[in-house]
């Protein structure tokens, strides 16, 4: 994708005035951005009693993201870095509160207090370094230890994103873990290159029932593809165990290739999948 | 910006142990209205720093807060949950600085938007 925006210029640039209007007053971004901020918020799980909760939204923007949670009759506090879109947010009246700040710099909140954080389409920007001074571990490090101290515990944190790679989801998952959160990667809609739709599902607290991932929205008759696949997956294994006890010769490709996505899903470095993988070696004499 | 999100925030610069609160330097304070919830109310008094809201209230001219941390019964009071609304929700500061209390950094605040980004020394 070479449209990416994150590939072009800094946010706090080229999220400029005009570019800041312009994202507001695409009728096709606001339908877009408000599916997915409603989608983030069901993800987010809070419990169903009417009293309202106090929310994060990263990287507001204009409030669109925003717009949704007042609609659901939360109160927000919004952090962008673009001043333009922040000024675009005043201008449409939202109703939670603004602040200009970096997420990169850590957010600089009490600990303990925030019920819950969202973040529409902004995470992938802190594997950017725009500035000399950027050190983009460092940054990723900086935002999701302020983070898990700034949530209550047991609180959960959905952020929608675009990564450009495997590499980037990984290195972003990789720090969220490190940082303490439990969760992972639900993907919607994974077969549809256009609708897909990745969000970070992640949970402060050490793993239990309630941090396990939730299921993402398949693609037909409304099944989670997800579990689909790594039902597959289950059969492909609970096979390949049958293929190795049969001729008795170790580890098939299959197990390998297994182990190897069970080692990236993760978060782990395993390299790549080639050729070569699980080859077996020629003997020597 | 509200006193909710004030009682929330702190400085963030590297070395500050402890960035909370940050001192209010008002210049224009606007009140909006804003719809009363006791539900959300009582659920944040637990979370409210009470002493930095009665004293961010006090800056921005609303003196009708007592000092000290109230016992949680008054959360039966209307009357005290209406005043505990004002100054939380409807007070906003609209142009001032906010003050980091251990380096004395000022954050400015344009049309209620403290600007808390940091210059890269004090990342």
């Amino acid at each position: 994708m070479s449209s990416r925006p994150e590939l072009q210029a800094p946010p706090e640039i080229f999220y400029d005035d005009v570019e800041a209007r312009k994202y507001t007053s695409s009728s096709r971004i606001v339908g877009i951005q408000a599916e997915l901020s409603e989608r983030a918020l069901e993800l987010l799980a809070l419990p169903d009693d009417g009293i309202p909760r106090l929310l994060l939204d990263i990287g507001c923007g204009s409030g669109l993201s925003g717009e949704t949670i007042s609609e659901n009759g939360h109160q927000w506090i919004g952090l962008d870095i673009s001043r333009s879109m922040l000024d675009i947010a005043l201008e449409r009246e939202t109703d939670g509160d603004l602040i200009l700040g970096d997420m990169g710099q850590g957010l600089g909140i009490r600990p303990g207090l925030i019920d819950g954080a969202i973040s529409i389409s902004a995470v992938q920007w802190l594997c950017n370094a725009d500035k000399s001074c950027h050190e983009p571990r460092l940054r990723l490090k900086a935002f999701f230890g302020s983070l898990y101290r700034c949530l209550g515990r047991g609180a959960r944190a959905v952020f929608q994103l675009y990564p450009e790679n495997n590499a980037q989801r990984e290195l972003i998952l990789s720090f969220a873990m490190r940082a303490g959160f439990a969760g992972g990667v639900v993907i919607d809609y994974p077969h549809s290159s256009k609708k897909r739709k990745e969000y970070l599902v992640l949970t402060c607290g050490p793993p239990s029932m309630s941090t396990a991932t939730p299921s993402a929205k398949g693609e037909d008759a409304g099944s989670c593809s997800d579990d689909e696949s790594s039902g597959d997956e289950e059969n492909q294994t609970a096979q390949a165990t049958k293929e190795a006890k049969a001729n008795k010769k170790g580890k098939t490709r299959a197990w390998v290739l297994k182990k190897k996505e069970q080692m990236r899903s993760k978060g782990n470095v395993v390299p790549p999948d080639s050729k070569y993988t699980a080859r077996k070696r020629k003997a020597h004499f | 910006m509200r006193l909710l999100t004030h009682n929330m925030l702190s400085s963030n610069i590297k070395g500050v142990i402890n960035g909370f609160p940050l001192r209010i330097e008002a210049e224009r304070v606007v009140v909006k209205q804003v719809d009363f919830n006791p539900d959300f109310l009582k659920n944040m008094f637990s979370k409210i720093d009470w002493k930095a809201l009665a004293d961010a209230s006090k800056i921005m001219g609303y003196a009708e807060l007592p000092d000290e941390v109230p016992d949680p019964s008054v959360l039966d009071s209307d009357e005290f949950l209406r005043k505990f609304h004002h100054a939380l929700l409807e007070l906003h500061l609209e142009e001032g600085a906010l003050v980091c209390p251990e380096t004395g950094r000022r954050f400015p605040v344009n049309k209620g938007i403290p600007n808390m980004l940091l210059h890269e020394d004090e990342v």
